[in-house]
């Protein structure tokens, strides 16, 4: 192609810009983008294949354009597969090929082209069984692959906004514009949106030389906008595309903020994505023109007709010297006009249509060749356009015709996709041999081209009366003329392309439709046809309209494949919006966090709490940490901040009856200041949750439940209320961050809690084991359980969460004459497996039932139903060969065993037939060997039996065990 | 993403709630006199009507509230919004 720069255009002259394109400096002006002034600056190759690497050039000027995908810029900010007819050219701009290695002039993978024959449609599933995936993977990698994702953080900001709007118009064409002004007139329409995914609004009208309602293009373009944007009710979008149209009159706008500006320049969010929730959606979002097929149409000078005349009319860009157009309909016309007004010569118009319509006259006048009743056979060339063998439709007289561009238009296919989306059926036009939108179930309407209207005054008519409430139907006009169709296996369809950034081309679609995937979504995954990052915008109709004549079935009985967001290419950023780093999941804080912290605890994150995993001194390893931290608890007093425990009130006059319903043991019979053990099951009978309840009132309780699970249960006992039991009389309340809590834990805890001061008597009688008392602690409203869960002496005392930092340094001071010692969640759950207590998450999984933990006898000394009593009572909860809970003593002298690994019989010689599992695993300090914990199938009557476990190849040697390692009778606690 | 009229704080966004699955689904007792048949029933079969179908839904970021919904599988209209414990009269919605 010999492009270049001609006159006239919308581009600003006097302000030139310069611009890198594969290492190489060009220029081009204000108001280009990145394809047009490669175009003007002659630049014919512009990409390489995905598949063949074959030499491609620009075949479209929106965001259809299949080839001219390129990599943005370089490092941290580099985009890449971005087309460059969506790039706004700004000073300094550097893009490169993809797909082109070391040049797009110079592919050392084209060779692929040379073996075109061995990767047809399918290859790759073929090859998955014969003769080897293997063999052909590591050069198919390298060869197939856009761009290269930046290796750095991004270093932009992204973000969300939120709209609600009464009418929202996509796209602002001549039918857009008429639609906003219509609609900004209408009364009662507080707000009105109109978005523009391109930089300039105008749509078609910026192509275009005919007049609208009598008036220049853009002079009709200038005074609708001058009044939109005087209304007060409208707000006037552009670098914003409809992505996505949803539910219930949701549509996803994706707007860029600053990709236009140098990136020096650049400044607030890079990108934004808008919800708008609209009441009325007008879809005027154009159409695309259809590519022709034809052999070597994909050689560099083979152009969208269409896309010519943006070139040269928007942008005073000429793709080449000497033009053929190809077309099958009159509207096509006007892009060799185009080219001809700015002084490329037109050798020939190729029409397939025996009488071809009025342009044809207007043609002659210019004194430009008809071919009538011919269709393109075969482009010539190597890297370029040469030249175009060109045939009558019926066969006979064939012609060769010298050019350097070749111009096709097989018609046009309305932008139908936001209206599919939107969940709205499509009616196969005949004449326009397109699918149109018909109804629709969400309140959207489609005008101008996106209806299949394609003349600007008519199209500015029915926009006006849709906005009356008036029906769109599209006018009879001259049907599209034949498209020339290739015989099955005929050779020259394996050179003649539908989708060009796949590489798909009429002889995969025929080898589809042979080996009978006839289906449309069949054949789009057999072939990959549309499957690209364009989506198959100018590929889609083409192929069905192949393989409609292939099957010998009329194109609507065929179909489309299924039309889903985005429409175009969005960036994750812009989905992630904020959402990104430690803002994706912000991590909660105890109340103690600082003083943690300023002790050198290692936070870590439990369940969206950043805890401590234990408080290493210099030079300790984390075990000596750990053990360090279990001997001082056992010995003297430690301190750990409980606030994550979860804490919900349950309270009302049914208080006691509705938790009796949720909790597998009883609870109407517990007391007013005592607490009690309870396991919470999910309606599958599966252990769900498990916590100390304590009767604080008579209706009153206050509901214990793991870390990080309380708004969980919350909802869990809010669902029951509301939807089972809504006549009980209870109020349920997560006041879990309403509480600090910290736990004093050890043979000295009594002293140093008493030392803090408190009005509650902490004798051993006046105040037992697994009881509640309410009072004051350190001056503070408090409420204190003596519950334990390292198997010492132990008080969770709770006060409002903003004395939880005071209550921790007060503790702390007080307990200095003991060597009080703050330890963290791995030294907690060290002295848990020495105790045996369980942990719901760790010790269970999604199939363990209540009796595999032994609560097989409380559960049948209740009378009442419970939540996921009857599961529990299904054969599989029958089953004698369950896996229970049991502890596991390590026999053969070694470390502790991997969490994880399989139980097997004594006499197992291979690692197979797992008979469980070990659940919890640890290094106990206190007894001075690992220990661990397993279910195992009918573990609780094996008791002193040898068993081995393998883990990863590993074979060690255990003993089934009770346990409770350390004071089975749970003396210690009450102390 | 459907917007739902929750009755007690107005139109929303589907993200604000969460979808309890089919409505007036009844949960069989007393424990000890239900088959496995009903009780497999009730936990697991679930209609999964092409068209209009009733379900409940949790404003979990909005009032906590539950309430039936009922809404067409399909065009995803919702034809009504009502209380929990309370049912449609046949043919009064979708
Ligand atoms: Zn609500």
């Amino acid at each position: 192609m010999s492009g270049r720069r001609s006159e006239g255009g919308a581009i600003d002259r006097s302000k030139p810009i310069s611009f890198r394109w594969a290492g190489k400096s060009y220029q081009g002006y204000a108001g280009d983008t990145l394809a047009s002034a490669l175009i003007a600056n002659g630049v014919s190759i512009i990409g390489r294949s995905f598949k063949y690497h074959r030499p491609r050039g620009l075949i479209a000027a929106g965001l259809e354009e299949p080839n001219g995908i390129v990599q943005l810029e370089a490092g941290a900010v580099t985009v890449p597969n971005v087309k460059a007819t969506q790039i706004e050219l700004y000073e300094g701009l550097s893009a490169t090929p993809v797909n082109a290695k070391p040049s797009v002039e110079f592919d050392l993978l084209a060779v692929n082209s040379l073996f075109k024959r061995f990767i047809p449609a399918a290859f790759y599933y073929k090859t998955f069984f014969w003769p080897s995936w293997r063999l052909f993977e590591p050069s198919i990698r390298k060869a197939a692959g856009l761009g290269d994702a930046p290796a750095e953080r991004d270093p932009d900001h992204y973000e969300h906004r939120f709209a609600h709007v009464d009418t929202l118009i996509v796209g602002s064409g001549a039918a857009g514009l008429a639609a906003a002004e219509a609609a900004a007139a209408l009364p009662g329409n507080e707000r009105v949106m109109l978005v523009e995914a391109d930089f300039e609004y105008g749509g078609g009208l910026l192509s275009a030389a005919e007049p609208v309602e009598g008036l220049a293009p853009l002079a009709w373009r200038d005074a609708a906008l001058a009044r939109l944007r005087a209304a007060p009710n409208m707000l006037l979008l552009n670098r914003t595309m409809a992505s996505g149209f949803y539910d219930h009159g949701l549509v996803a706008l994706y707007e860029r903020v600053s990709d236009h500006l140098p990136p020096e320049q650049r400044s607030g969010p890079r990108q934004r994505l808008w919800k708008v929730r609209c009441k009325k959606v007008i879809l005027a979002t154009g159409a695309f023109e259809r590519p022709i097929a034809f052999s070597g149409n994909d050689l560099p000078g083979v152009m969208l007709a269409s896309a010519a005349q943006t070139y040269a009319r928007r942008y005073g860009a000429l793709a080449g010297t000497r033009a053929v157009l190809c077309t099958n309909n009159d509207g096509a016309y006007d892009a060799a006009f185009a080219l001809h007004d700015l002084g490329c010569t037109v050798a020939a118009i190729v029409d397939s249509r025996a009488a071809p319509g009025a342009g044809a006259d207007a043609a002659r006048q210019r004194g430009i060749e008809i071919l009538a009743g011919f269709v393109p056979l075969a482009a010539k060339g190597r890297r370029a356009v040469r030249g175009l063998e060109v045939a009558a439709l019926g066969g006979g007289v064939r012609r060769r015709i010298a050019c350097d561009t070749i111009l096709t238009s097989d018609g046009w296919n309305p932008a139908v996709h936001l209206h599919s989306q939107a969940g709205g059926s499509l009616a196969y036009n005949e004449g326009l041999q397109a699918f149109l939108p018909k109804g629709a179930p969400q309140d959207a309407i489609s005008v101008g081209a996106a209806a299949g209207i394609l003349d600007s005054d008519t199209a500015i008519d029915a926009a006006r009366a849709a906005m009356r409430g008036e029906p769109v139907e599209a006018p009879v006009q001259a049907a599209v003329g034949p498209t020339r169709r290739f015989a099955d296996g005929d050779t020259r369809a394996q050179t003649a392309w539908l989708d060009f950034q796949n590489d798909v081309t009429v002889a995969d679609v025929q080898l589809a439709s042979r080996e009978n995937f006839r289906s449309v979504e069949h054949l789009k995954r057999y072939t990959t046809l549309g499957m690209a990052s364009d989506q198959g915008k100018t590929s889609n109709v083409a192929g069905i309209h192949v393989l409609s004549g292939l099957l010998k079935t009329p194109a609507p009985a065929i179909g489309t494949t299924k039309f889903r967001p985005p429409f175009d290419p969005v960036t994750i950023g812009a989905f992630a919006g904020r959402a990104v780093g430690e803002d994706l999941a912000p991590l909660a804080r105890t109340p103690s966090h600082a003083a943690q912290v300023a002790l050198g605890a290692k936070m870590e994150n439990y369940g969206g709490w950043l805890r401590p995993a234990y408080f290493p001194q210099a030079g300790e390893s984390e075990q000596q940490t750990i053990a360090r931290e279990v001997h001082a608890v056992r010995r003297s007093a430690g301190l750990f901040d409980a606030s994550t425990l979860g804490k919900i009130e349950v309270k009302g006059p049914d208080a006691a009856e509705f938790l009796q319903r949720i909790y597998v043991g009883g609870v109407r019979t517990l007391k007013v200041g005592q607490c009690r053990y309870g396991l919470m099951l999910s309606e599958h009978g599966i252990v769900y949750d498990d916590g100390v309840f304590a009767r604080i009132g008579e209706d009153h309780f206050l509901v214990g439940t793991t870390s990080g699970h309380a708004a969980a249960i919350t909802e869990t006992l809010h669902e029951w209320l509301q939807c089972e039991w809504p006549h009980l009389r209870v109020l349920v309340e997560n006041v879990t961050t309403g509480w600090a809590v910290m736990n004093i834990a050890g043979p000295k805890a009594r002293e140093i809690f008493a030392a803090v001061g408190t009005d509650i008597d902490l004798s051993a009688d006046a105040f037992a084991h697994m009881q509640y008392r309410a009072g004051t602690v350190g001056g503070v409203p408090a409420r204190v359980q003596r519950v334990s869960f390292t198997g010492e002496l132990s008080y969770e005392i709770a006060v409002p969460w903003g004395y939880g930092a005071a209550l921790w340094d007060a503790l702390m001071e007080a307990g200095q004459p003991h060597r009080i010692t703050p330890f963290g969640v791995e030294s907690l759950m060290a002295m848990r497996i020495e105790k045996g207590f369980l942990h719901v998450g760790s010790d269970t999984d999604g199939t363990t039932y209540p009796q595999d933990l032994g609560f097989g006898p409380a559960i049948a000394k209740k009378k009442d139903d419970f939540v996921g009593r009857r599961s529990t009572m299904r054969p599989d909860g029958l089953r004698e060969d369950r896996r229970q809970l049991v502890g596991l003593e390590v026999t053969d002298g070694g470390p502790p065993i991997e969490v994880g690994a399989h139980v097997l019989p004594a006499d197992a010689t291979e690692a197979r037939g797992t008979q469980g599992w070990v659940t919890s695993s640890v290094y106990s300090p206190t007894l001075e060997r690992p220990i661990a914990m397993a279910l195992v199938e009918r573990g609780r009557d094996r008791m002193g039996e040898t068993v081995r476990i393998w883990d990863l190849g590993q074979w060690r040697a255990a003993r089934i065990a009770d346990p409770r390692f350390f004071d089975p009778a749970g003396e210690r606690t009450h102390g | 993403m459907l917007l739902i009229t929750c009755p007690h704080c107005g139109p929303r966004a589907e993200i604000e709630y969460r979808c309890g699955g089919e409505a007036h689904v009844e949960r069989p007792g007393p424990h000890d006199q239900v088959s496995d048949q009903a009780w497999a029933d009730y936990l697991f079969y679930r209609a999964n009507p092409k068209g209009g179908h009733r379900e409940r839904w949790l404003h979990v970021a909005g009032c906590g509230q539950w309430f039936n919904v009922a809404r067409d599988t399909i065009t995803h209209e919702i034809a009504a919004v009502y209380p929990m414990g309370e049912t449609l009269a046949e043919g009064s919605a979708a």
